[in-house]
């Protein structure tokens, strides 16, 4: 089974949000870039495969340079080989089209994605890149299993799980279940040292017109400072949350 | 030219955020000054759609939709889009709408903003606010395709109440097998709880409650609030509470009116998850526990002493305002 994982590179969750040139850009600096943690759920699931069932695994970012260390961090946990789509990740549509080029260039049977990213939470290039290849395609997906070209996956649904069987060829937006938390690959040493070796290549994006554009980014209001009410006069809250904020 | 709504019914009946759709969707056709479509599958009663707008409701009936499936419902929304000449769709932003509606973009070949907290600031060019780095930030965006998907944020526009006369049309869509190729073999729900997807309010326990026996009092907190029961990561990781009760950044988002939280100290990665709630409600015996920065009231002091009282006072309120 040829697998390809789709890769963002994201700011570390714990990372201060600024924005500089008239709040038209992300401020970068002193910020950590990390691999999405949606996408490392299903990373380690293609490991999984690799190594139950020889699967190879190829991971791929639409992105410039500076997002080569996120991919060598696949690499090091255990990928084969990585495809940088040498474009800035504009929109979404613009992003799913260019991932669809390299999944039709490497006729790949499953496409794993996090359902989304922590920075632009979009959550559109997992059902999109499917549409485009005409792939089935499951979301929010909590579980995933691979017989052959038989799939059994599960996502989450409002209040529970549903269950789903499919043929490969498929596209999940994959999310924590896929893999648990605990079971998370991070790389090691040998990892490391080998990702220097591996095929990292850049190819070039294909034309297409970003469908949106970016404006400007906004912070919310400054919060103001909590209201305390003392323990002994817990009715006080209640009160608070009637007449003030009106939520009860 | 039109705007539609994607009206999601579940069991034949609309939830809260099918409304706020319709309000946001009845907005939208006034700034462009077009009338508003609203279609629904599989529905019950749809009066209640008038009382927000919706001039135009289009009913599709099918058996083989009896379930969700997004494929095929994204293509009987493209249908009605196509259908309607519909320029702005509007979709929720609950698990089905976020499953189907960037297949409809690309079969429409629009340009979709999800996460949209706000009414387009312009409909020519149009720009609209969303959500964006997990709800620390928003971005402004301009959707340039002639045809634009909107998903909008829960609890975030609100709801509009527009009463209007409404006329009913049915419409069959072409459904074809290949709709079906994703087959669903199970569905697992707690029937009858809330879900924090859906809730109004939620009450969430963290690690200092100390042990999954402890619950008790949460769970009776959230019966008097009629609220979804929630839970941090570690509880969650501990096995303490089941993993669909997990909210923060890998977990559930909460975009509630109300999140109270017990026990938990406020770690980042929660705060990202719940950021979206209205009013949050911080009891902690800890007075440093970061969670009281991003709290609007806060109690410090013993869960086990507080949340009792709190449970007692609320049943109290309800009493009085029956």
């Amino acid at each position: 089974m040829k697998i390809l994982v789709c890769i963002s590179h994201v700011p570390d969750t714990t990372s201060k949000i600024n924005f500089t040139d008239n709040n038209t850009i992300f401020d970068t600096s002193g910020v950590q870039y990390v691999i999405n943690p949606y996408d490392e759920f299903v990373l380690t699931r293609a490991m999984w495969f690799k190594e139950k069932q020889g699967a190879s695994v190829t991971v791929v970012n639409v992105g410039n340079t500076t997002t080569e260390p996120t991919l060598r961090k696949a690499l090091a946990i255990g990928a084969d080989d990585a495809i940088r789509v040498n474009a800035d990740p504009t929109d979404g549509f613009y992003v799913a089209k260019q991932l669809a080029e390299v999944a039709k260039n490497g006729n790949y049977d499953l496409i794993l994605a996090g359902k989304e990213s922590i920075d632009y939470n979009g959550g559109m290039v997992p059902g999109m890149l499917a549409s485009i290849l005409n792939y089935n395609f499951i979301n929010a997906c909590i579980a995933l299993e691979v017989e052959g070209t038989n799939v059994k996956a599960s996502k989450e649904i409002d209040g529970g799980k549903e269950s789903f069987t499919c043929q490969l060829p498929l596209v999940i937006g994959g999310q924590k279940g896929v893999v648990e938390e605990k079971d998370l690959r991070i790389p090691n040493m040998r990892g490391i040292m080998m990702a220097r070796k591996k095929p990292l290549s850049v190819v070039e994006p294909v034309a297409f017109e970003p469908t949106t554009t970016v404006l400007n980014f906004e912070k919310p209001d400054a919060k103001s400072a909590v209201k305390l009410v003392d323990a002994d006069n817990v009715g006080e809250l209640v009160n608070l949350l009637h007449n003030e904020a009106k939520v009860i | 030219m039109s705007v539609l709504v994607f009206a999601e019914s579940t069991e034949g009946k609309f939830k809260k955020i099918a409304f706020e759709a319709i309000s946001y969707g009845k907005k939208v056709a006034g700034l462009m000054n077009t009338s508003l479509s609203v279609l629904t599958v599989n529905a019950g009663d749809t009066a209640e759609l008038s009382n927000y707008g919706a001039e135009k409701i289009i009913k599709v009936t099918n058996d083989k939709l009896a379930t969700f499936n997004a494929k095929a419902y994204a293509d009987v929304v493209s249908q009605v889009a196509e259908k309607e000449n519909a320029k702005v769709i509007i979709i929720d932003s609950r698990a089905n709408g976020l499953y189907l509606a960037p297949i409809v973009s690309v079969n429409l070949n629009a340009g979709y903003a999800s996460n949209v907290v706000a009414a387009p600031s312009s409909t020519s060019p149009f720009k609209v606010k969303r959500n964006a780095f997990s709800n620390k930030a928003f971005s402004n965006i301009e959707i340039n395709t002639p045809i634009k998907v909107i998903g909008l944020a829960k609890n975030s526009f609100g709801l509009i109440e527009n009463k209007v006369n409404s006329s009913d049309e049915t419409f069959s869509p072409v459904l074809e097998d290949s709709d079906f190729n994703v087959k669903s073999t199970s569905v697992d729900t707690a029937k009858g709880k809330v879900t924090i997807a859906d809730a109004d309010i939620v009450v969430s326990g963290g690690r200092g409650l100390k042990g999954p026996e402890n619950w008790g009092m949460i769970e009776e907190l959230a019966e008097v609030l009629g609220a979804a029961t929630a839970c941090s990561k570690p509880v969650s990781d501990l096995g303490w509470r089941p993993h669909s009760e997990h909210v923060g950044q890998t977990g559930k988002p909460v975009a509630s009116n109300l999140y109270i939280a017990v026990g938990i100290s406020g770690a980042i990665q929660h705060l990202a998850g719940i950021n979206s709630s209205k009013v949050k409600v911080v009891i902690n015996t800890d007075p440093e526990a970061p969670f009281f920065k991003a709290a609007d009231y806060g109690i410090v002091g013993d869960a086990f002493d507080v949340v009792p009282k709190l449970i007692e006072k609320l049943k109290e309120f309800k009493a009085q305002n029956a």
